[in-house]
């Protein structure tokens, strides 16, 4: 049978799926863009390497019908894209990565 | 015309709408293993009993070719019949007259049949197998289900409000049952989802099965958005019959009282029941060792299984049960559990069915996603329920009542009419292990061997605060009693409550934290 830590307590249970399989935390990294809604990789205009500045757009990801301009939060350069135009995307996946 | 002409013509016309001998699509129906829409009603209801009404109803609409159409019954079969001798309204959709899609007049057909047992105080009971909206009626179609949604509504907690799901349930169309009391689902026949995996491919580019989407399984494990799960039609119905025993027709009245039987199960708690409570057991053996008859009526069985409710009977009277289940997840409160359970309170409430509660928890689970996925609004739920509930509420704690979970658990300070507490109760603010680590933490980290002081500090804190006494000594609980008795206790305590007046203030309604 499985364990179960409450209150450091140990008790003796069976845990459910939904349990077992939560989503663990990671804290989240500025320097990674995520989708923050499902879609398509409309167009992409920044190449790695390629230094941007802060409300720069991106890419565009269409989403429910509208076509979302991804900005730089901040001053920086491109390290890393991680997907390709026409590519459909997840909620949650990474986009790109700054150096 | 003589009479007989005309009677002659009356079954004519009846016979075109309603075949008697069926047709290619009525076989296509059963073909794909389900029941046809007049077969379940014939089933479900007293042989003999149902009463069709509309059956003549026409959609009016000209656009798209339609006006060329018949829609025999306009894909809907409504009326009223008995379960078990007393009447109830029922509506089937009939998928095969276009799919069983919804129109304005076929939603008009629906919305009569609510309004009726909505007026007459009987229950409802809809039978689910649509396409969804019938596209070619445009926003019409739109406009029949937010009609049907309205009355939901109104009805809601007046009378029992009954969702079979027997085909496709999708869209808009969802919303309906998700209104009403109670959703039955039968595997691999029952669907029911918001958007379907057509649009979710298209959108997203993700692959999944109708099954796998909102199949009955993944609805009753994994969604909670239906109540009982059934292998077969059948079965299905046998459960509705069986669920209509345990409550009553209207909030007005008291659900039915049958002959008093005892426990089949003899009450042998050193077979099911660990007094160590760090020990796992299923409290479902605790409640039929308890019960008449044994017999437990669970309600969302599979879903949410660290708390159990369902209905039973004590003295032959219907009682809502809520308990605690330390064979899973240790019995913890969490998201899923707390709103599984507070909708449950407030069914019975609404319907006068006593609560008896059975506590043995550690507390609220903790973690991350429960933190994040708002475990503080909706363990709320469980605490404002208890709160509002008027009826006879009865907490027995059997082990483990820790911190929040004891306060939320029907304790007496949110209004329990009595509470009883096993020799075995463990009745404190948290876990003796925790509480000894935050109390004595200088005494246990000074300690030449840490260890063996934190040993002797919860077998000090153990033997001081797990028990009953304490809370007794404070008048939090109103006795101690031997686990023997219980069933003696409840059925005094409920017979003592039966006219129990408990006047709230005036007010529209809450504002629960939905």
């Amino acid at each position: 049978m499985d364990k179960l830590n409450i209150d450091t307590t140990m008790y003796e249970t069976n845990l459910t799926e939904k349990f077992k399989n939560r989503k663990r935390y990671s804290p989240p990294d500025p320097k990674v863009i995520k989708t923050l809604i499902p879609g398509t990789i409309n167009e992409i205009f920044v190449k790695p390497g390629q230094k941007v500045k802060k409300g720069q757009s991106m890419l565009i990801l269409e989403a429910m019908k509208m076509k979302n301009h991804i900005a730089a939060p901040f001053d920086g350069t491109i390290k890393c894209i991680s997907v390709s135009q026409h590519d459909m995307v997840p909620k949650g996946s990474e986009i790109l990565r700054f150096e | 015309m003589s009479i007989f002409d005309k009677i002659k013509e009356f079954f004519t016309k009846k016979d075109k709408v309603n075949p008697p001998g069926g047709n290619k699509a009525i076989e296509k129906q059963k073909a794909m293993g389900k029941m046809y829409a007049r077969d379940r009603i014939a089933y479900l209801l007293d042989e003999g009993s149902f009463q069709e009404v509309d059956l003549f109803v026409e959609h009016t609409t000209k656009d798209f070719g339609l006006d060329k159409k018949e829609l025999p019954a306009d894909g809907v079969i409504t009326g009223t019949g008995t379960i078990g001798g007393h009447p109830v309204a029922i509506y089937a959709q009939d998928f095969t007259v276009a799919g069983g899609s919804l129109g304005l007049m076929h939603a008009r057909k629906i919305t009569k049949i609510m309004d009726l047992a909505l007026k007459n105080g009987i229950p409802l009971i809809g039978i689910n197998d649509s396409g969804g909206a019938r596209i070619q009626e445009g926003v019409n179609a739109l406009a029949g289900y937010g009609e049907i949604f309205y009355r939901n509504t109104m009805a809601s907690g007046v009378i029992p409000q009954i969702s079979v799901i027997l085909g496709p349930c999708a869209g808009g169309a969802v919303y309906s049952p998700a209104l009403t009391d109670y959703v039955f689902v039968v595997d691999k026949i029952s669907k029911m989802f918001i958007t379907g995996p057509e649009v979710i491919k298209t959108v997203l580019g993700e692959e999944i099965s109708m099954e796998d989407l909102g199949g009955a399984r993944v609805q009753t494990e994994v969604t909670g958005n239906a109540h009982f799960f059934a292998k077969s039609e059948y079965d299905c119905f046998d459960q509705i019959k069986e669920l209509f025993t345990y409550i009553p027709w209207n909030n007005t009245k008291k659900a039915i009282t049958i002959s008093a039987k005892p426990p089949k199960y003899p009450f042998e708690l050193d077979k099911i029941f660990s007094t160590d409570a760090t020990k796992p057991y299923d409290i479902r053996n605790v409640i039929r060792s308890i019960v008449d008859d044994s017999q437990f009526f669970e309600i969302q069985e599979h879903w949410a299984a660290n708390i159990v409710i369902g209905f039973a009977r004590l003295n032959g009277n219907t009682i809502g049960i809520v308990g605690n289940q330390p064979l899973v997840l240790a019995g913890v409160l969490d998201v899923d559990s707390s709103d599984k359970a507070a909708r449950f309170i407030r069914y019975c409430d609404s319907f006068n069915i006593p609560l008896v509660s059975f506590v043995d928890l550690p507390g609220y689970l903790p973690g991350i996603d429960q933190e994040h996925n708002g475990v503080i609004r909706h363990g709320a739920k469980l605490l404002y329920s208890y709160s509002e509930a008027s009826v006879p509420k009865l907490t027995v704690i059997l082990r483990k009542a820790y911190g929040g979970g004891y306060i939320a658990m029907c304790s007496r300070h949110l209004g329990a009419d009595f509470v009883y507490a096993w020799p075995t109760a463990e009745i404190a603010v948290m876990g003796p292990e925790g509480a000894a680590n935050i109390i004595f933490k200088t005494e246990i980290t000074s300690s030449p061997d840490p260890n063996a002081t934190r040993k002797e500090k919860v077998k000090e804190y153990t033997e001081k605060f797990a028990n009953p006494y304490v809370a007794a000594k404070n008048g939090h609980i109103d006795a101690v009693i031997n686990p023997d008795e219980t069933r003696k206790y409840l059925i005094h305590s409920l017979h003592l409550l039966e006219n129990k007046r408990d006047e709230r203030p005036f007010k529209k309604h809450g504002i629960p934290p939905f």
